[in-house]
């Protein structure tokens, strides 16, 4: 195996006195979609905000291609090439769609923006229509193309996806997941949070298990899917 | 009254109008960017003041030259008083900050009237001089405030609304968090901010003096906080509505002057300024808070 493109060594994190992440480590290959499950409050997000600088770990070491990120402020550590689709989509409500897209290209030199802008517009055929309209007047699965679309701007060498499905109709998930799908095909590295476990393991080539801020299990997201403990904890079956 | 007092008025009520709109800029911009009611903005005029009365009257220098002080100087001011008071409470609670800039207020009133004593100081009128037109005579004064006004907010709009910067600043005061995973640096954008803030704070002091020639430590205060009455008034951390706000004002209180009720002038400010929140609380171009789903 060659050098992990994102490596997370035994880090803990706190909310003032509540140990949040306790002792998780995992990695990330270059060309692959890795996905970390688990219920609520098991820690996923808290794990993407602080590989995405949002949040400190009190211990243990983040690295990306080698170089450590555990002191490197957020907007710096985007600008190594690590994009984070955050929870809740936050797309920037008040400015256009067009506009959201080039705060994205934000660490990009301006003269690549055109071409950037029309590649987001093939994947996401929908913003192309909206991209003078304003964010806020998006629905839900709009918004969530469009930070989709906002964070693959920086040319990212890794993405980072938290809950994309969270609060879409069944139909939007699935479009959503085509996309992640389309965009590992195009070589692109994608770490993926989901409580929509089933869904997040047909597209992983690994997943991890989250239980209250510790790795329980991890797996080829083949392999979950068909383990009994799986099935019963996450798919319902 | 006679049409020709009323167009005297109106010009009046434009050219303070333009003043409060170039300082309400600055109180909407920076509560837009870090939810801080900037109570030192007033008195970063008042230094204004002191640098171009000091180059006219005291260098002799000439008008533009005094006017690039002014700014040069206000910017400086507000990026250090950003930098020193407020950075190290970026997260601490906003009533903190605003105590620090009530503090940062009175250190530079008092630290004015220590240097440059408590007197005011008057100086001969900068832009003298007037122009009639028909049976109106306009002040020349008036005519570059207004004018020099409007060129401002035009910039300040292109500014805000067409250049990176700008957007990035629109994205910080929209999404601090969200921001920064564009990977918009917060302080640069935040002490940009203030600069701009600032400058447009040392242009209105420029205007101000042309309007009444003179300067003391105290004001700031008063121009301070109609400046951000202004901002309420239009709506706070919007821009549009800081510029609106400020000629409302200005028109307000001259037209009240106009028909012999000048003592009533501040009252009758307040209470437009109450009716209007009580019909709009985000005042009359605010943003409506934004419900996160």
């Amino acid at each position: 195996m060659t050098a992990p493109l994102l490596k997370v060594e035994d880090i803990n994190v706190f909310y003032g006195s509540i140990h949040a992440i306790k002792g998780i480590s995992f990695e990330v290959q270059e060309g692959e979609i890795v996905t970390l499950i688990g219920a609520n409050g098991a820690g996923k997000s808290t794990t993407l905000n602080t590989v995405a600088g949002l949040l400190r770990p009190r211990s243990g070491e983040i690295s990306f291609m080698g170089e450590s990120l555990i002191r490197t402020a957020p907007n710096r550590i985007v600008f190594k090439g690590l994009s984070l689709v955050p929870e809740g989509r936050r797309v920037f409500l008040r400015m256009t769609v067009e506009e959201n897209l080039e705060m994205g290209a934000y660490t990009q030199p301006a003269a690549n923006l055109k071409a950037d802008l029309e590649h987001v517009f093939e994947l996401f055929p929908r913003l192309r229509e909206r991209r003078r309209q304003i964010a806020g007047t998006l629905s839900g699965g709009e918004q969530q193309m469009l930070a989709m679309g906002r964070a693959l701007m920086s040319h990212p060498k890794l993405i980072m996806m938290d809950e994309p499905s969270m609060g879409l109709a069944p139909i939007l998930v699935e479009q959503i997941f085509d996309i992640i799908g389309s965009l590992h095909r195009e070589g692109a590295t994608i770490l993926l949070v989901e409580q929509n476990a089933q869904a997040a393991l047909s597209v992983a080539d690994r997943a991890y298990v989250l239980e209250t801020g510790r790795i329980v299990l991890t797996g080829t997201g083949r392999e979950l899917l068909e383990s009994d403990e799986i099935r019963k904890a996450y798919l319902g079956a | 009254m006679n049409l020709s007092t009323l167009l005297a008025q109106i010009i009046n009520g434009l050219q303070t109008g333009s003043i409060y709109a170039l300082v309400a800029l600055g109180y909407s911009m920076v509560y837009g960017i870090i939810l801080l009611l900037n109570f030192a903005h007033g008195d970063i005029i008042m230094v204004g003041a002191y640098v171009v009365y000091y180059s006219i009257t005291r260098f002799a220098f000439h008008p533009l030259l005094a006017v690039l002080l002014a700014v040069a100087a206000s910017v400086a001011l507000g990026v250090t008083v950003e930098k020193v008071a407020y950075t190290p409470l970026r997260s601490a609670p906003r009533l903190s900050l605003l105590i620090t800039a009530i503090g940062v207020s009175f250190l530079l009133e008092n630290g004015a009237q220590m240097i440059f004593g408590a007197d005011t100081k008057s100086m001969d009128p900068i832009v003298p001089g007037s122009v009639a037109i028909g049976s109106v005579t306009i002040s020349y004064a008036a005519i570059i405030t207004i004018a020099v006004s409007v060129i401002s907010m035009f910039i300040l709009t292109r500014l805000v609304n067409s250049t990176k910067m700008g957007k990035a600043m629109r994205a910080v005061s929209e999404d601090m968090g969200a921001a920064q995973l564009m990977g918009i640096s917060l302080n640069k954008t935040i002490s940009f901010t203030f600069a701009v803030g600032s400058a447009l704070a040392g242009i209105g002091s420029v205007l101000y003096l042309c309007a009444y020639p003179q300067a003391s430590p105290t004001m700031g205060s008063m121009l301070g906080i109609k400046a951000f009455i202004a901002a309420v008034l239009g709506g706070i951390g919007s821009i549009p509505g800081a510029m609106l706000g400020g000629f409302i004002i200005g028109l307000l209180e001259s037209l009240i002057s106009a028909v012999h009720l000048s003592m009533w002038k501040d009252a009758v400010v307040f209470v437009v300024l109450i009716v209007v929140l009580l019909l709009k609380p985000t005042g009359i171009l605010g943003h409506k808070v934004q419900e996160k789903v």
